[in-house]
């Protein structure tokens, strides 16, 4: 199984719009949305659930109040100040809780539950691209590459069930855990780039990641006529490091009237843009599908 | 007063926003980036004889000799940080979370303070005497938040609010670490551009954001792309529109020389003078959550 993975370090260099657009040109595929965050794929892939259901993930603590004598013990161990005494009794900010169990295991009253932690929803969907593997966050959640691994036991069971050769992800921006998470297992990371000071600079930290975790990368400068020496730049980078630079594709408005329209940008009327976009995926894919190292 | 840049989607703009807002601020502020895994403040507003600082958690190191194996430590762990594998405990310290729990039940103190690097925290100065604190995860480290409370630490020794306002630049998306950024804000400024993604990613930061009752305002960048449906969305939800900054192909490569906007010509300026003004007034209104 080939997993092609779509991360930037950056925000907004443009992964998602280009995730969909090969998404629309690769055959054979199951779609992932690993951004689980703030997700946006299925804004262009249009996706019609066929079953979801809850991500819990570790624990919450919360206080018995008929319990609780007020000593405070709770208050005292806990290391993420989640615990205050209020009106005389003490409850915990379930935003800051961590869900370590200390102040459970400490509690001399045992007045501390420790319920489950509802942290989002987990979709399997179906959109004309084939199937689609995504989920939501619930607002404040720790962004856990829980879910992330999650998705991608899903994506990767459907992919066998139902004989499709690729796995194509749409991933976070940064380098945290859901990136990490993202990049466990893949074949390759598409990393898309623009020629900017920010866009070079998160760029190596991504790099370094990938080079960390001995994840094959590519990449793919956007909006490359911003500016040519940040373009070099970009350019002397991934010479250095051997890293393939894929293609480049212009500022263009087609990318945006594009998501207007609720379609990938290459789909729809032809546009030069689109176009090159077509022409960057047959390398790509070749890259994707060479035999890993080693 | 402490304002907080975020935004659902990333790259929206929340940097040249934070970065040209303490270009402009009359008052002394203090520059923040919050965003540590991709820190881009620096890469504007530049700053000066750079103090780097390592930031630690602290995580548990085993005395073998100590150790009776009676697997407390193990069975309380809910990180899997901690594992009794026959006659060995294991201890994986890359999946602690620095709760201090195992240290704490050991019945022979058998676990002692040990460190696990989370990254840096930076402090300089811009040509302009501008104070700016940055955090910058270690790459490999998979967990933010500990490292953005280190940079909170240094924020709160180093920003007297009576004395200096604070400008934080947050991380993308809506989850724990963009919580943790703007959980000190007096306002919050949401930066998205009028396209499908940053009207969807919009609402998630209202969801999520106005649950800590603050005041939010929001500010389009590239306006003139997209549609009309993020101004519709605001207009529904009572959220003040603050700034709009038109869509330009010479904001777009000011932006890639490492400008920073405010600076480009005297309608920036005075674009984000307006735009303090206003935050300024909405810091001091009753809360519209």
């Amino acid at each position: 199984m080939h997993e092609l993975v779509v991360i930037s370090g950056k925000g907004g260099t443009g992964k998602t719009s280009l995730a969909a657009a090969f998404a629309h040109l690769a055959e054979g595929k199951v779609l992932c949305d690993l951004d689980v965050d703030a997700p946006d794929l299925h804004l262009i892939a249009g996706p019609t659930v066929q079953r979801s259901g809850p991500f819990l993930s570790g624990h919450v603590a919360e206080i018995d109040p008929a319990a609780c004598t007020g000593c405070g013990t709770c208050a005292n161990v806990c290391a993420y100040g989640a615990i205050h005494k209020e009106g005389g009794r003490f409850t915990v900010d379930s935003s800051h809780c961590e869900g370590c169990k200390v102040c459970v295991a400490f509690c001399p009253e045992q007045a501390i539950d420790f319920p489950d932690r509802l942290c989002g929803t987990w979709y399997e969907s179906e959109t004309r691209f084939g199937p689609m593997i995504h989920a939501q966050l619930d607002p404040g959640q720790e962004n856990s590459g829980k879910l992330v691994t999650l998705l991608k036991t899903k994506a990767r069971a459907q992919a066998s069930s139902r004989a499709l050769e690729r796995i194509l992800s749409d991933g976070a921006p940064g380098i945290g855990c859901p990136v990490i998470s993202s990049l466990s297992m893949a074949s390759l990371a598409l990393l898309v780039t623009e020629p900017t000071p920010s866009g070079l600079h998160d760029l190596s930290r991504v790099t370094e990641l990938c080079h960390a975790l001995r994840v094959r990368s590519c990449v793919l400068i956007n909006k490359a006529d911003l500016s040519r020496e940040y373009q070099a730049a970009i350019h002397a980078y991934c010479e250095a490091r051997r890293i393939p630079v894929v293609g480049h594709l212009p500022h263009d408005p087609a990318v945006t009237e594009a998501m207007l329209r609720g379609q990938a940008v290459t789909e729809g009327p032809a546009t030069p843009f689109g176009l090159q976009v077509r022409q960057i995926w047959p390398g790509l894919q070749h890259l994707l599908e060479l035999p890993s190292p080693i | 007063m402490l304002v907080a840049v975020a935004s659902g989607k990333g790259g929206t703009g929340k940097t040249t926003v934070s970065a040209a807002l303490a270009s402009i601020w009359k008052h002394p502020v203090l520059a923040v980036d919050m965003d540590v895994e991709e820190p881009n403040l620096h890469l504007f507003l530049k700053p000066e004889s750079v103090r780097v600082e390592t930031a630690f958690l602290e995580v548990p190191v085993l005395d073998k000799a100590l150790c009776k194996l009676c697997g407390a430590c193990a069975e309380l762990c809910q990180f899997k940080a901690i594992s009794l594998m026959g006659a060995h405990l294991l201890i994986f310290p890359e999946m602690c979370h620095g709760c201090g729990g195992c240290m704490r039940i050991c019945p022979e103190h058998a676990l002692q303070k040990g460190q696990r690097e989370l990254g840096v925290v930076e402090t300089g100065l811009t040509a302009d005497g501008i104070p700016c604190l940055t955090g910058r995860l270690r790459i490999g480290e998979a967990m933010s938040p500990p490292l953005m409370g280190k940079v909170r630490q240094r924020m709160q020794a180093m920003g007297d609010q009576e004395l200096r306002d604070i400008i934080i630049d947050a991380p993308p998306g809506v989850s724990c670490p963009a919580m943790t950024a703007v959980q000190d804000a007096d306002v919050i400024l949401l930066v998205t551009e009028p396209t499908p993604f940053g009207l969807h990613d919009l609402r998630l930061a209202w969801q999520a954001f106005r649950s800590l009752g603050k005041p939010m305002g929001v500010v389009i960048n590239r306006a003139g792309v997209g549609d009309d449906q993020v101004q519709a969305f605001c207009q529904e939800k009572g959220l003040p529109l603050l700034a709009e900054i038109a869509f330009r192909r010479d904001i777009a490569e000011h932006y890639a020389r490492g400008g920073i906007l405010a600076q480009l010509d005297a309608g920036m300026k005075a674009t984000f003078e307006h735009l303090a003004e206003r935050v300024k007034r909405l810091a001091g209104e009753p809360c519209h959550a």
